[in-house]
């Protein structure tokens, strides 16, 4: 009799932990891995409210694209294969259609893997940041009244406000500059969306992009929160206060001398 | 009729394939709520949820906290086939399937004239080797590896969110099993196939021999697809066909033209879909 398929196979793969095999195994798995980080679209897209950090989005979204069947808006996409962005992994193009901010967010509700952190209130998500990237197209550089994005934004006034300044071309006239406020932005894509330009002068970037980040060492003394921290260590040692009153002192008493003097 | 009774088990899966594949499309785009999401994770009704246990394997292996409804969708599949006989999800639901038995099907015909009809062989350890090492280039890569590029899940994508380039990966299967390996995709490569051919070592459905019928004429062997796994000598001593590979796909029980085959449970009990006389 011949033994059990089972012990035939089992055998089958402990013989075939030969070097040369476990080479083979490493070199392939070596392959993979390029190719599954080359898979990853260079620039993070857009994401869904409620994302987490781009890398812990991507490692725990499992591509069920239940989110973009839960949206009412079709605002998410799925990418497939040629989109040029990371396959199956939701994204959204706020020029094609923006997030209208649902406040019981179906999306969120949608996802299995918690890939989109349940409960995230939709004010607080950071889909993108919009970035007014090109004022020299931008009407209201030129002087005109648009806001057009000013007016399309959901936290109007406080993700997006206008701020006056004096129009020097005209010499009398003012400037609507939209500006931003980072912290309110969600990344919605309203005003990407409204954009009345050809090609959107304000655009949605992925948080990653867009922001930049302050050095640890820096402290504003403008800021009544922002005093040296007890903890903080300078890198010098400052002088010693004792040896100062010291010195003072004996510059005072000196000065006494001084004032004993008759002037000629 | 007699055509009918030997592909009725055939065409019932190839309707089940359709069908999952059809109401998937329906809840993309009508919103019809039956199924929700794709074959990586999903809900019934809006309501039970299921995941690919080895998605979520992969995703856990990236040392990232998911959440509870995909693991008890995970839990709700893996229980599923492991009732049903793990590889099941290749033979009634995966949408590679009908490319690869295409292939298989056309391989002789073409593979006569074109001098291809052994075909290579790949170890068949080898899609073990591939499903294992998923789980380290997974933690290194930190995304799921076997997701980021699966042919099974592009397969499914493309199909409900309209053709793209995935469907290149589909074309890649379909020439490799006509025309380089055999077995082909399926039964080399995937890892998939191979997670479920462990499920399906221990799972409890299995087709049940009856050594009694068999003349031993091979048509059963003939329209296998994994035929390898068909050993009269060993199936007279256990009574079943005792392996992971087998798909459940039931071409044995169908073709069988003295009826030697039904499906039943493991462990004894009575036949399921026996015929009248029932086994002795």
């Amino acid at each position: 009799m011949s033994p059990p398929a089972k012990d035939v196979s089992r055998r089958g793969f402990l013989a075939a932990l030969k070097p040369q095999n476990v080479a083979l195994a490493v070199a392939g798995s070596t392959v993979w891995a390029y190719v599954t980080g080359e898979s990853r679209a260079s620039v993070p897209a857009r994401r869904p409210p409620g994302a987490r950090d781009e890398s812990a989005f991507l490692a725990s979204c499992i591509k069920c694209s239940q989110c973009v069947e839960a949206c009412p808006y079709d605002t998410l996409q799925v990418a497939t294969a040629g989109d040029g962005e990371a396959i199956g992994v939701p994204y959204f193009e706020p020029r094609k259609v923006p997030c209208y901010m649902c406040p019981d967010t179906p999306c969120i509700a949608a996802c299995p893997t918690d890939a989109l952190l349940p409960d995230t209130p939709i004010e607080e998500a950071e889909m993108g940041l919009a970035v007014l990237v090109d004022q020299e197209n931008c009407l209201a550089y030129k002087g005109l009244r648009c806001e057009v994005c000013y007016r399309a934004c959901p936290l109007i006034g406080r993700a997006i406000g206008l701020e006056f300044r004096p129009n020097e071309r005209t010499g009398k006239h003012a400037l609507f500059i939209p500006v931003v406020n980072s912290d309110a932005c969600t990344g919605c894509g309203r005003c990407e969306h409204a954009c009345v330009l050809e090609e959107a002068a304000i655009k949605v970037l992925s948080v990653e992009q867009a922001r930049g980040k302050l050095g640890e060492n820096y402290r504003f003394g403008w800021l009544e929160d922002a005093e040296i921290s007890p903890d903080f260590e300078a890198p010098m040692a400052a002088p010693d206060l004792p040896q100062w009153r010291d010195g003072l002192e004996r510059v005072l008493e000196q000065m006494d001398d001084l004032s004993g003097i008759e002037e000629p | 009729m007699t055509w009918f009774w030997t592909h009725h088990y055939l065409l019932a899966r190839r309707t089940t394939q359709l069908g999952v594949l059809v109401l998937f499309w329906l809840g993309a785009h009508w919103h019809l709520g039956v199924l929700t999401g794709n074959l990586s994770s999903s809900r019934v009704l809006r309501t039970v949820p299921l995941a690919d246990p080895y998605a979520v394997l992969q995703i856990l292996a990236t040392g990232q906290v998911l959440g509870s409804t995909v693991l008890l969708g995970a839990a709700i599949v893996l229980g599923f086939w492991f009732v049903t006989g793990g590889r099941g999800f290749c033979a009634w639901v995966c949408p590679v399937n009908p490319v690869t038995d295409l292939a298989a099907w056309l391989r002789p015909q073409l593979g006569v004239r074109w001098g291809v009809r052994r075909g290579l062989r790949v170890d068949r350890s080898v899609r073990y080797w591939i499903m294992f090492l998923a789980l380290p280039v997974s933690a290194i890569t930190g995304v799921a590896a076997f997701e980021w590029l699966s042919p099974i899940a592009m397969t499914h994508r493309e199909l409900i969110y309209g053709p793209g380039l995935g469907l290149l990966a589909v074309a890649g299967i379909f020439v490799l099993d006509l025309f380089v390996l055999r077995p082909g995709w399926c039964g080399s490569l995937c890892p998939l196939g191979a997670f479920y051919s462990l499920v399906g070592r221990w799972s409890l459905l299995r087709v049940r021999f009856d050594p009694e019928r068999c003349d031993h004429c091979g048509d059963c062997i003939r329209v296998c697809p994994e035929p390898q796994i068909i050993r009269y000598d060993e199936m007279e001593r256990s009574g079943f066909i005792d392996s992971g590979n087998c798909l459940n796909c039931a071409r044995c029980l169908e073709v069988c033209p003295r009826d030697a085959y039904h499906f039943a449970p493991r462990f004894g009990g009575d036949a399921v879909g026996s015929p009248e006389e029932g086994s002795p």
